[in-house]
């Protein structure tokens, strides 16, 4: 199916005095729109605009920008902005401002602003504006990435498909692994971790999907691999090659609600056996990995629990141990981040970004996401809804019921809306819309009342009916030959008797 | 990896089974294929072609639980085995119904418009098996059969104490290869493809790969089979404050000491065993009793005459 996207991201640049490049082409303030095109395949193309606005601060706004630091600055300003999902505010600072440090020429805050230092001239200006934007909406290989079941395979890298698919929700499991409960008392105080620290960033993603959280802890289960003893450490290593083959065997123990149909992402924290400890796990170079885990796209995360050795040998059995939840919520907040695609890797020279803290991911990080699964949402109703047209036009006799057909009609309206709406640049509109849309498309195409069972080849209908109806049928043809044959003959008769 | 497993499921329960709750590959009862790790999630009227074809094409009712779905998304392969009596372009169910090649290629086609696989694998072992993959039409297919159109599957060794054949003879190859295979493995499909030839399986097993985008010297048995997954060392963590907590969500634990519970006394058992056994009083027999013995005093007045009376007495 052609899908033609236009996503326009309202940006707002703002001059602090003494950064007003000389050579600008009309007097603040005035607009500009930039648009780039993307294009995904034959028949879909994403063109992005950029639609800029360019002014000089106000007196709140400069005052704001006095502070001691970008991070100060970045917080004063953030109530001073209407930020809607989406936009972004950039503020250009003189080049000798102190606000930022040596050598960073961009901070990017924890919410939809950024600082910029004036340096060079308009075009330098407009290169490092354009640079901040696709970082804090979305690049070419985001969106390509959303809409990898249209690029023509070869042009994608096989890791493009790694991150989750935009769904309606999400279910989150903590497992506490124990294989050694003889040794190790392993006590975790998951819930406390949960509302503290996970929480916070679940409400952040609220917008998104819907999550829930469950744990669980698992006695005897092992990982199914057995780790290398390395005399130079004096500890047990798992080599990188090894890591692939250590989900399976525990993945069925692992278990997952039986009632929601939402992805699950697995987040096991394994204590190693006390005849296996320490264990430690080994990247490619076979240096031991400092967050000691690994995950795995689209399924979740293991992390790896040392227990120090006790102090006296002749410590009583089995000892007690109580997880650090901060240090192991730090590694799988990380990984639920690289689940969903937010990594914080190839970014341009001399750019900073804020960390978000507790909340887990900042506002401008959020937007990405919603970029993505808008467009990604969007596409795949545009494939379901051309694929269940062409299943109709192949098989007749399906009989569409009526509220499937008001769920397409749904569909197709909310997808109508959701475009429009990126078009004007409201992202969190069109972000509702195409969910809206992708719910009515789903349950449209998989309704039950869809399975068309029956199939006649055309030589069982022959093979069928012809035995029964060819026997039947020679009277009736004969006598009707018979008949037309005698109505000739009476017509003839008359003119022969005359 | 997720197993959903279509089975009628009527013979290692069946009370003709000598060996009860096993299904054993080979008489030698090395390998016991209905072992403790397997579960059956569609069984005996469960398993229908409809019911196929919806756990392959999602149209599943909403009340339906997850471990009887597929929930596959594009990153998935899937292996699809399917074995039993079939013909040329069909598969019996149930010795009620059957499946037809272009019903099967119609629900594959409906699964690559959704995208529910990223691969698939497609093994059938019946008689002409072949016939079923010749209407594939999706991308992303491989297809392997025991046999050719016009040839006969047929069954290994029968086991004589339980009187049946046990498994057929491509199943019992396969399953031999397969054992062979741990998760690190680097055989390919190719090795697979010369699993039992003419000579052992009598019928010529056949395949299908021209829908399959990659070359099978280069597909790993492992890609479909063992589940090697990918991973990725994780190198970044975020830094949270320690400090700043949730809200207060731990109640205060209040441990009242409480009497210690007693089991209340249900049975009085004592009073039993200790019971003198009830006196009977006596009734006068009843109603039934003497019409009965009027009865049979009529019959013998009647046989023998009243005037005997008198020499019986």
């Amino acid at each position: 199916a052609s899908a033609q996207f236009q996503l326009a991201v309202p940006i707002a640049v703002v001059f602090a005095p003494g950064s007003v490049p000389g050579d600008l082409p009309r007097p603040l303030p005035f607009r500009d729109v930039q648009e780039m095109e993307i294009s995904v395949n034959l028949r879909t193309t994403v063109t992005s605009r950029y639609e800029t606005v360019y002014r000089s601060t106000t007196a709140q706004e400069e005052a704001a920008l006095e502070a001691a630091t970008a991070g100060e600055a970045d917080a004063a300003l953030h109530p001073l902005q209407d930020a809607l999902l989406g936009s972004l505010t950039m503020y250009v600072v003189p080049e000798t401002s102190s606000l930022l440090p040596q050598g960073i020429s961009v901070y990017v805050g924890k919410h939809r602003s950024a600082l910029v230092r004036a340096e060079g001239g308009l075009a330098a200006l407009r290169i490092r504006l354009q640079e901040l934007a696709q970082v804090m909406s979305f690049t070419a290989s985001s969106i390509t990435a959303a809409l990898s079941d249209r690029v023509p395979d070869g042009q994608l890298g096989p890791d493009a498909r790694r991150h989750l698919k935009s769904s309606l929700g999400y279910e989150i499991t903590f497992s506490l692994l124990n294989p050694d409960p003889k040794s190790h008392a392993v006590e975790w105080d998951i819930e406390d971790a949960v509302n503290r620290y996970v929480q916070p960033v679940l409400d952040k993603l609220s917008l998104v999907a819907n999550f829930s959280v469950d744990s669980q802890i698992l006695y005897y289960a092992v990982l199914g691999v057995t780790p290398r003893f390395d005399k130079e450490s004096s500890s047990f290593l798992l080599s990188a090659h090894s890591l692939p083959h250590v989900i399976n065997p525990v993945e069925a123990r692992l278990g997952s609600s039986a009632a929601s149909l939402y992805p699950v992402l697995n987040f096991l924290l394994y204590v190693p056996e006390r005849s296996h400890s320490p264990l430690y796990i080994q990247d490619k170079d076979g240096a031991p990995v400092s967050t000691n885990a690994f995950h795995s796209p689209r399924w979740g995360g293991i992390m790896v629990y040392n227990v120090e050795a006790p102090a006296s040998p002749q410590a009583s059995l089995p000892l007690r141990v109580d997880v650090d939840m901060v240090r192991v919520m730090e590694v799988f907040l990380a990984q639920l981040r690289l689940l969903f695609g937010l990594s914080r890797e190839e970014l341009p020279p001399k750019f900073l970004l804020e960390s978000p803290g507790n909340e887990g991911l900042t506002d401008w990080e959020l937007d990405r996401l919603l970029w993505a699964h808008t467009v990604e949402n969007i596409a795949t109703v545009s494939t379901t809804l051309t694929s269940l047209a062409q299943l109709l036009d192949k098989i007749g006799n399906i009989v569409i019921k009526d509220d499937v057909a008001s769920e397409v009609y749904r569909a197709v309206a909310a997808a109508q809306n959701a475009m429009a709406e990126l078009a004007a640049g409201h992202l969190h509109l069109a972000f509702q819309a195409s969910k809206e849309a992708v719910t009515s498309s789903e349950r449209a195409f998989f309704d039950p009342s869809l399975l068309h069972l029956l199939y006649f080849p055309d030589d069982q209908k022959f093979a069928i009916y012809i035995p029964l109806f060819l026997p039947m049928a020679v009277p009736i043809l004969l006598s009707l030959a018979k008949i037309v044959r005698e109505a000739r003959q009476r017509k003839k008769e008359p003119t022969k008797m005359d | 990896s997720h197993i959903v497993l279509m089975l009628a499921d009527d013979m290692a329960c069946n009370p003709r089974n000598p060996k009860p709750a096993t299904v054993f590959s080979h008489k030698n009862m090395e390998l016991n294929v209905y072992g403790d790790d397997v579960e059956v999630d569609y069984r005996s009227y469960e398993v229908t072609v409809e019911n196929f074809l919806r756990v392959l094409t999602g149209r599943i009712p909403p009340s339906t639980p997850r471990s009887k779905r597929l929930l596959s998304d594009d990153r998935s392969n899937i292996l699809i085995y399917m074995t039993g009596h079939g013909g040329n372009g069909f598969l019996k169910f149930q010795d009620s119904e059957e499946i037809t090649n272009v019903e099967l290629a119609d629900a594959f086609e409906q699964m690559w418009q959704k995208r529910r696989y990223n691969e698939l694998l497609f093994i059938i072992d019946t008689c002409q098996g072949a016939s079923m993959y010749e209407r594939f039409y999706s991308p992303n297919i491989m297809a392997l059969a025991s046999s050719q159109v016009g040839e006969d599957s047929l069954s290994h060794q029968p086991d004589l104490g339980i009187g049946v054949h046990l498994m057929d003879r491509y199943t019992f190859y396969v399953l031999e290869f397969l054992e062979e295979i741990h998760p690190a493995s680097q055989t390919n499909m190719n090795d697979l493809f010369q699993v039992c030839p003419k000579s052992l399986c009598v019928s010529t097993p056949g395949h299908r790969t021209d829908l399959f985008q990659r070359d099978p010297q280069n597909v790993l048995i492992t890609d479909f089979f063992g589940s090697v997954r990918k991973v990725e060392i994780t190198t970044e963590t975020i830094s949270l404050d320690r400090g700043l907590g949730g809200f207060e969500s731990k109640l205060p634990k209040d441990e009242l000491a409480t009497e210690p519970l007693k089991y209340a006394e249900q049975l009085p058992v004592a009073q039993i065993i200790h019971q003198k056994p009830k006196q009977k009083d006596w009734h006068p027999p009843g109603g039934f009793i003497l019409g009965l013995w009027a009865l049979i005093i009529m019959v013998f007045f009647k046989t023998y005459g009243i005037k005997h009376m008198k020499h019986i007495f």
